[in-house]
């Protein structure tokens, strides 16, 4: 192509955006010296005197350590199971309908909780678990106790992953339904010449085709073991629930920005951010090797 | 298409619809719900009263809302940052996103810069060190710190870029034969038939700065900076921790403004349930688009 002499224009195009990741995305990564400093905030992350990695053994005898990447990993795990099964199932429920009006519809309405945020959701979650709300006046009706859900430790864990599926599931199906509407009409024509039951087809027919999309998604959600949901879990917890509820993210703003521990706090956020760039790059890198997946 | 007749199969069909139809109120239940309390009577909402339709019906919360000026400064602050964020992220997202349409034998620093991205999509420094920057940078109780604070949306560069990369060349080589320009060929042919993924780009982002809560607890220093959703998790979503035992959550509950609450949330959903519809098309489209490939 005669695109001799065009670089520099390319290179005008891409100012503004390299202008703003430098700014924004690569000049912070400088403060993760803080980690390594005795941070004084009166005199600035270069004069700070460096300590080495004082900051790492001191996490790692703190007890909290061990408990929020417990809890990370138990939450985050929890929920990359159930994000891939729930919308799996659903989109295979969806597809055995074939009035296309029904299934617009349904759709339309499920995709809905994903455009929310979290503040609304927790707002509208905590109305509904809360002490006179409607799941505890259904309880006591039935002659059960009432619960105090999101101040409980032990039912924590699976509100925060019922949560995030009810918000979720139907916008991680979209995957799911485009891989449905690739597969050939004509072999469920064909087996149904042959005699293929309902059931057998779906077995055999259409869980085997959008079975390398599942795989493929959970290889690429296994670069978020250690992601369980800033967003969510810092709008619903409370200390009640810090047992089993209290994750890296939001460990690192109490410390950081609450406790103003921030060569600590900025120590463990590290330590998670090496972690996850690891096992994206090791995720990203099976999902190129055996599904010649690429993001670019 | 295929029929099918048994009896199993009829069975199995009219159930499935059944569950399909419970899972789809189930989606729109909590919605509901809110709105419901929201036109309750205090008292009606906070002794549990109310379920699918409200009991006591009143407009009292919103009259409530209207004399509530916080609450349209945030909304205002809200607005003004989802019309700046989008208008320069859509600019930024373009001009980024058609020279890394470029294969890095036509342009020879594109794979270096793409590395670069993909480096800065994946990791960053952590919360601390954003926040020490961002102040270091005069961010603090400033909406563009919420305007830019996020950085560069690279995944939304990548999707355009992908986009870009599978537009037929000989559109791009005609118009060079015809000696047309790098600025040219971006905005006259590439800007108008990437419409559908760069629509798409923009309801992203559009969401993502309405939704965003986080930043404006950390950057503003008062309130009255907040943005609509950090001023609703302020109001409606903080649990006070001393409060916990059975006795006082009881009393907690009587003297909370629940029905106002729910209110302000129910208000602060409006405009995306306005234009959601008008969405649909376009993110379905730009997921499919922007993902499993090859």
């Amino acid at each position: 192509m005669r695109t001799k002499g065009f670089a520099k224009h390319y290179y005008l195009m891409l100012l503004p955006g390299l202008i703003w990741l430098f700014i924004y995305n690569l000049f912070p990564m400088y403060g993760i010296l803080t980690a390594f400093k005795d941070f004084n905030p009166g005199i600035g992350i270069l004069k700070s005197p460096w300590i080495g990695l004082e900051n790492f053994q001191y996490m790692f005898e703190l007890d909290d350590s061990k408990l929020i990447f417990r809890n990370t990993i138990f939450i985050a795990l929890a929920k990359m199971i159930a994000n891939l099964i729930v919308p799996l199932i659903f989109a295979l429920m969806l597809n055995e309908v074939k009035n296309r009006l029904f299934t617009r519809t349904v759709q339309t309405i499920v995709y809905l909780p994903h455009f929310l945020s979290w503040v609304i959701v927790a707002g509208m979650m905590l109305d509904i678990f809360s002490y006179n709300g409607p799941v505890n006046q259904i309880l006591s009706s039935l002659g059960l106790g009432k619960s105090l859900f999101f101040a409980d430790a032990h039912s924590f864990p699976a509100l925060i992953v019922g949560s995030d599926v009810w918000k979720e599931f139907g916008f991680n199906a979209i995957i799911f339904f485009a891989a449905l509407t690739s597969i050939n009409p004509e072999m469920y024509e064909a087996a149904a010449i042959d005699g293929a039951s309902q059931w057998k087809r779906l077995t055999r027919i259409t869980l085997p085709s959008i079975l390398p999309v599942a795989v493929l998604l959970a290889t690429l959600s296994m670069g978020n073991i250690l992601n369980a949901g800033f967003d969510q879990i810092f709008n619903l917890y409370n200390p009640t629930v810090y047992s089993t509820g209290d994750i890296i993210d939001t460990w690192v703003y109490r410390a950081g920005l609450i406790d103003m521990q921030y060569g600590l706090a900025t120590a463990v956020g590290l330590l998670k951010s090496v972690v996850g760039l690891f096992l994206i790059s090791l995720s990203y890198g099976l999902a190129y090797r055996f599904a010649n997946y690429r993001i670019f | 298409m295929v029929t099918e007749r048994s009896a199993v199969s009829k069975w199995f069909n009219g159930l499935n619809i059944v569950l399909l139809l419970v899972i789809m109120f189930m989606c729109l239940l909590p919605v509901w719900y809110t709105l419901s309390i929201s036109l309750s009577d205090k008292a009606a909402a906070s002794a549990g009263m109310v379920f699918l339709w409200p009991k006591g019906f009143t407009f009292g919360s919103y009259e409530t809302i209207i004399h509530d000026g916080q609450f349209f400064r945030s909304f205002f602050i809200s607005v003004q940052r989802v019309i700046y964020g989008a208008a320069i992220s859509f600019f930024v997202i373009l001009l980024m996103a058609y020279p890394l349409s470029k294969n890095g034998s036509d342009f020879r620093g594109r794979n270096v810069i793409m590395w670069i991205l993909v480096f800065a999509m994946l990791f960053n420094g952590g919360l601390v060190p954003w926040y020490l920057t961002m102040k270091s940078l005069g961010m603090i109780n400033s909406i563009w710190g919420l305007v830019l604070g996020g950085g560069l949306p690279v995944f939304n560069v990548i999707l355009v870029m992908n986009y870009f990369r599978n537009m037929p060349k000989e559109l791009e080589e005609s118009a060079l034969m015809d000696g047309a320009g790098p600025w040219r060929i971006l905005f006259n042919i590439f800007l108008p038939l990437a419409m559908p993924v760069l629509a798409t780009v923009l309801v992203f982002t559009i969401v993502y700065h309405w939704n965003e809560f986080f930043q404006a607890l950390v950057l503003m220093n008062k309130s009255v900076h907040y943005p609509l959703q950090s001023y609703i998790r302020q109001v409606a979503v903080v649990i006070d921790p001393t409060k916990m035992d059975e006795e006082s959550v009881k009393r907690a509950s009587e003297l909370s403004n629940q029905t106002l609450n729910a209110a302000k949330i129910f208000i602060s959903m409006l405009p995306l349930l306005v234009i959601y519809p008008f969405l649909q098309k376009y993110f379905v489209k730009g997921i499919t688009l922007g993902s499993v490939k090859g």
